[in-house]
């Protein structure tokens, strides 16, 4: 189930050099939990902060001339300007500014592991930055502040009529866009031509056939594993990978039942105590001669092949 | 190779030194060993790069990345043709993929794009959308001729439209002397910045709805600018019964000419998504959709700045001057200015852009 998940989520880019690359498409959870953590942050900035801020003034100049009640209208209407066209910079600029950045992402996003690309491999322009967060305000927070609104309206008793339905329904239509594309893409990513994807974050690991057994004998028993043409027949390339995550992540006891599978499938006797020296022959010898097939172009995917 | 080595312990970027290519027993793994200096180079240039931009980065790398990006996509189709070590090609898809963005990604930074829009990507756009403008512009002129109408008809309609608000003295019935003073100019500049402000702020929501509701087909964003222009019509009725006209629209004319270009504008760019969404032409809708949305929101950053200078000249000139002519003679002159800035300032879009 999870896997298949996985895999209606898996796009493929090409590049401008003609590989095909695989890209996961982020899921709607995380994008979800990137816009609350963004918006979290935005808010507690344009609110916290100055009202910390006001609190401290206070605090610090309380019988000087700078104190609330001596300081002239004109300079508490200047700094009223500038708190104003703060929150207004903020709102749009945080999002244009990081999603423009090299990394594509706002922090919210980053902390997920998301970014936003454009569809199709093409190239990400300002333009559909700008497009994708400008209709982010009518997709949520247009009916979302109207409807406080109306709520704040009804609560003193004063007829709202249909206006409310009318603002819930805008805002689940919205709210529920991605849940009715293959893309998930909600209303500003078809208007920008963008998309959200995962990002990817893989190490190098380490090289497995310059260690242990994989170069010939076992470093415990001394024994030297050679399988025979029969015996490395039986699997193909999933069954190899399975095997090599194995011997990179698993513990010895994990090791030590596949062993037993490896043996009885190949009617050798199942041993104890050189387990991972076997699972290792077993790997390189198995790995070196799937790749001398695929050199020749013949490919085997798994054991029923 | 199993024991720790101390140099591990410090640092993400280096690890242990890369074992002797000739110690693989695999050839595809003496492969990966040989091409894996260059892998960890871009690795390291691109973690720089995600970082902090272009800036903290060496020549000799920026001038390397290209060539290691198409080094790691070509060690990535050799390696799907020839090695079956899954962890390998996991890291490699990964490490295009993170090239590609920064080879492939916005070209400029915000302030660059800034300039390239000032100095002529602006005006371009706004001629881009000259058949929505005219449309716009259309429903803006049939919205204030069914404002006037319907004020004329009935005058009930003036209370539907403007909900009653005690203390104002613009409704039927005012007298010529109230209506002229409701034109003049208030005591000094005291309260007039922080009532720009706010006129700002309320403006450009309403044109950035207008311009977001277009995505329903356009529909709502003309419904918008009818419902804006016959508020317009039903006050030039009112002023008219007192044949005070000329006087409001002077009076209008400091910000209007700037604001309605605004509001006429973002209309438009509303108009334009829901027309590519509606006629497509050849084009799937995504497409024809993504395009026209582009183009749109260029126009929509212009108008956030119209709006700044709009609520500038509502607050202070509008309500300072109070000479009709020198309040069309402002009104006027920005209307030329803006007209041609759009029409007749076209400068040679540069050889990047033209590329793209």
């Amino acid at each position: 189930m999870n896997a298949r998940r996985e895999d209606r989520r898996a796009r493929t880019l090409l590049t401008p050099e003609g590989l095909a690359l695989p890209i996961t498409l982020a899921p709607r959870a995380s994008r979800a939990g990137a816009l609350i953590i963004d918006v979290m942050i935005i808010v507690f900035s344009l609110v916290a902060i100055p009202l910390l801020l006001a609190l401290i003034v206070d605090g610090l100049f309380d019988d000087s001339p700078l104190a609330r009640a001596n300081v002239d209208d004109r300079v508490a209407e200047f700094l009223g300007i500038l708190a104003i066209l703060f929150a207004f910079f903020t709102w749009y600029g945080y999002f244009l500014v990081q999603e423009l950045g090299p990394r594509g992402a706002t922090l919210g996003k980053r902390m997920v592991g998301i970014r936003i690309a454009a569809r199709g491999g093409a190239r990400l322009t300002p333009e559909a930055v700008i497009a994708r967060n400008l209709l982010r305000d009518i997709e949520i927070f247009y009916p979302l502040i109207t409807l406080f609104v109306l709520l704040v309206v009804a609560r003193n008793e004063a007829p709202i009529g249909i206006l409310g339905w009318v603002m819930t329904g805008w805002f689940l239509l919205f709210l529920l866009f991605p849940f009715f594309n293959r893309d998930s893409l909600r209303a500003g990513d078809i208007v920008a031509g963008t998309w959200v994807v995962e990002r990817p974050r893989t190490r190098l690991a380490k090289v497995l056939s310059v260690e242990g057994a994989t170069k010939g004998a076992s470093d415990v028993t001394g024994v030297r594993y050679a399988f025979g043409e029969a015996e490395l027949s039986i699997y193909g390339e999933k069954e190899l990978q399975t095997l090599e995550r194995m011997l990179r992540e698993s513990p010895p006891e994990a090791l030590a039942a596949v062993h037993e599978t490896i043996c009885r499938k190949i009617g050798w006797d199942p041993g104890a105590g050189d387990e991972r020296a076997f699972l290792e022959a077993y790997y390189a010898q198995l790995r070196n001669r799937l790749e001398a097939d695929l050199r020749f172009g013949k490919r085997k995917a798994d054991k029923f092949a | 190779m199993k024991a720790p080595v101390i140099s591990s312990w410090f640092g993400r970027g280096q690890g242990e030194a890369p074992p002797d290519i000739e110690s693989a027993a695999l050839r595809s793994d003496r492969f990966r060993l040989e091409r894996e200096g260059d892998w960890k180079r871009l690795e390291a240039i691109l973690v720089r790069m995600e970082k902090g931009g272009l800036r903290r980065i060496a020549d000799d790398d920026l001038i390397a990345l290209p060539a290691l990006y198409r080094t790691a996509a070509s060690s990535l189709s050799v390696a799907r043709e020839t090695s079956l070590d899954a962890a390998t090609l996991a890291y490699l898809e990964a490490l295009v993929q993170r090239a590609w963005f920064q080879v492939y990604g916005p070209r400029t930074g915000f302030v660059r794009w800034l300039r390239d829009f000032l100095f002529g990507g602006w005006s371009r756009a706004v001629r881009e959308l000259w058949l929505d403008i005219c449309i716009a512009l259309f429903v803006m002129v049939a919205g204030t001729v069914v404002g006037w109408l319907l004020v004329a008809q009935d005058e009930a309609w003036f209370y539907r439209l403007f909900p009653a608000n005690p203390g104002d003295v613009r409704a039927p019935g005012a007298t010529r002397e109230q209506l002229l003073k409701s034109l003049g100019h208030e005591e000094g500049a005291a309260g007039l910045a922080g009532f720009a402000a706010q006129l700002f702020s309320n403006n450009s929501g309403v044109c950035i709805l207008a311009f977001a509701l277009g995505f329903a087909f356009g529909i709502p964003s003309l419904l918008l600018l009818v419902h804006n222009m016959a508020l317009l019509g039903a006050l030039l009725w009112l002023f008219n019964g007192q044949g005070l006209v000329v006087e409001l629209a002077a009076w209008l004319s400091v910000h209007g000419t700037t604001e309605l270009f605004g509001i006429l504008l973002s209309g438009a760019a509303g108009l334009h998504i829901g027309r590519a969404m509606a006629f497509p032409g050849k084009r799937p809708v995504l497409d024809a959709a993504a395009l026209a949305g582009r183009r749109s929101a260029v126009v929509m950053v212009g108008v956030v700045i119209m709006m700044v200078v709009a609520a500038l000249l509502e607050a202070f000139p509008r309500q300072l001057v109070e000479d009709t002519g020198s309040r069309f003679l402002i009104g006027g002159s920005l209307l030329a200015f803006w007209l041609a800035y759009f029409i007749l300032y076209r400068p040679a879009p540069r050889a990047a852009e033209a590329a793209a």
